[in-house]
């Protein structure tokens, strides 16, 4: 169906509570609206092969209580109560979030954290997009116009993988002017795959190499994790709007950064 | 995809048969077309909450729903909440509280407090916090409707 509309500016209705109130402002103004609510089989929520699978019609309060037992289910339970509220919450989608691509949507920034794969279908077939190569601009992605975007699958995350999260927004609710999210392990003293993901700061959530590059190896202390917020401060192209000018968004990195890796490491 | 659907929209637990565009929101269905004002409209992109009504049990901002979609399913609006001339607890915690000045936003908080404590009875006072942050009050400051929203659901787990 999406295959017949999209050349008419045809699009997916999943829980509507981005889609809808675009509607609203007139910014958005679709011919047809293809409403997946309702599809048995977009429900799934399950661990296959090493991975959470969440179809298209997951809501977010399905991460309300912790969807998988260890690091994974705990860190979505963690993010999901800074989405939005409550009532939001039951409708909107996590699928819904990763296609709407908003710059500090903290599904997209957990997708590109851990690594997420997105498998989006079309009647030209199947294709699976790595959450890295999957973002391109503020709220555009690597899906066409005729694509569902039918399931992301999310790595589990081993059960020694500690993280920590933390947001800065102006309301409880609102969306983040500058988020981090890091997981990492610990042997032997030295921080182990560390992965350090910053969102609402630049037109899409995205790892920071330099930020990694200065925690791996190293001993998780004060200096080391500053000098890794340090890092992820410069290493950011700042957006620029109302809330938040580029001097401040880095400086707002630079302390959700710190934060999150000292959570990490507590 | 425009001209009018027929539909049949259960609001409290009555059907009103209702012809509706696509593209109309749930909150104007309610309101226009079955006639029920007690549902109020704030900002229409879901951010005040003041549309709030239960579908199938769940709080969400008409607003961001088509009334289509509505259909076949059971919405329960403020209206639906006291029987007959008796008002429900949380109804008359949030007077005996005074957990309303102007009452603007009272039906949304009604709404999304009764349909939370409907699913989850034993819900933490914090997370109680946290839902009631969902909707936007001009006037009380909060603290009256948490007092009264407590108060409720201590009643209601002591019934
Ligand atoms: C007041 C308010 C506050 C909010 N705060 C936050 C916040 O803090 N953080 C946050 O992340 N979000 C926030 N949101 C947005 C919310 O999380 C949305 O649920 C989410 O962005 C979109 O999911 P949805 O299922 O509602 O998608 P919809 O609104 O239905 O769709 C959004 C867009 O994605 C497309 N789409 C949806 N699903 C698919 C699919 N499966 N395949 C292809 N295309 C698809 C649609 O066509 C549309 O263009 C907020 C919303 C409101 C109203
Ligand atoms: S009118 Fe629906 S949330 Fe404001
Ligand atoms: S009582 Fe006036 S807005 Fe809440």
């Amino acid at each position: 169906m999406l295959g017949e509309y999209a050349a008419e500016d045809g699009r997916i209705l999943a829980g509507g509570q981005s889609l809808v109130p675009t509607m609203a402002f007139r910014l958005a103004k679709p011919a047809h609206l293809i409403d997946i609510n309702g599809i048995a089989a977009l429900e799934k929520l399950n661990v296959e092969n090493g991975s959470l699978s969440i179809g298209a019609c997951v809501r977010h309060a399905a991460f309300h209580r912790p969807a998988l037992a260890g690091p994974l289910g705990a860190l979505l339970t963690t993010v999901v109560h800074h989405i939005a509220h409550y009532p939001i919450r039951l409708r909107g989608t996590f699928c819904g979030s990763l296609a709407h691509a908003d710059p500090a949507s903290e599904w997209c920034l957990v997708a590109a954290t851990v690594g997420a794969d997105i498998t989006a279908i079309s009647t030209r077939g199947t294709r699976t997009i790595a959450a890295a190569d999957f973002f391109a601009g503020i709220m555009t992605t690597a899906l066409a116009e005729d694509e569902l975007l039918a399931r992301v699958n999310l790595p589990v995350l081993s059960r020694d993988t500690r993280f920590g999260f933390c947001e800065f927004s102006r309301r409880a609710g609102d969306y983040a002017i500058a988020m981090t999210l890091a997981t990492l392990r610990l042997e032997g003293g030295a921080i182990v795959d560390p992965r350090v993901g910053v969102g609402g700061a630049e037109a899409f959530p995205r790892r920071i190499p330099e930020a990694e590059a200065a925690l791996a190896g190293r001993a998780p202390n004060e200096a080391v994790l500053r000098a890794a917020a340090d890092a992820a401060a410069h290493a950011i192209d700042p957006l620029e709007d109302i809330q938040a000018d580029a001097a401040y968004r880095r400086d707002l990195v630079r302390a959700m950064t710190r934060r999150a890796l000292a959570r990490a490491c507590a | 995809m425009s001209g009018k659907h027929d539909l049949v929209l259960s609001v409290n637990g009555r059907d009103y048969a209702v012809q509706v565009e696509p593209r109309r929101t749930l909150v104007d269905a309610i309101r226009e077309d079955c006639g029920l004002t007690g549902t109020h409209i704030g900002c229409e992109h879901g951010v005040c909450g003041a549309c709030t009504v239960l579908v199938d049990g769940a709080p969400v901002r008409s607003c961001l729903m088509f009334a289509v979609q509505a259909a076949g399913k059971a919405i329960r609006t403020v209206e639906g909440l006291a029987t007959g001339d008796e008002l429900s607890v949380l109804q008359r915690a949030f007077m005996e509280h005074h957990g309303l000045q102007c009452g603007f936003c009272t039906p949304g908080f009604l709404m999304l407090v009764t349909g939370v404590l409907e699913r989850e009875p034993d819900i933490g006072d914090e997370e109680l916090i946290d839902v009631l942050a969902s909707n936007l009050c001009r006037c009380t400051g909060y603290q009256n409707i948490i007092k009264a929203v407590r108060a409720a659901a201590q009643e209601l787990r002591t019934k």
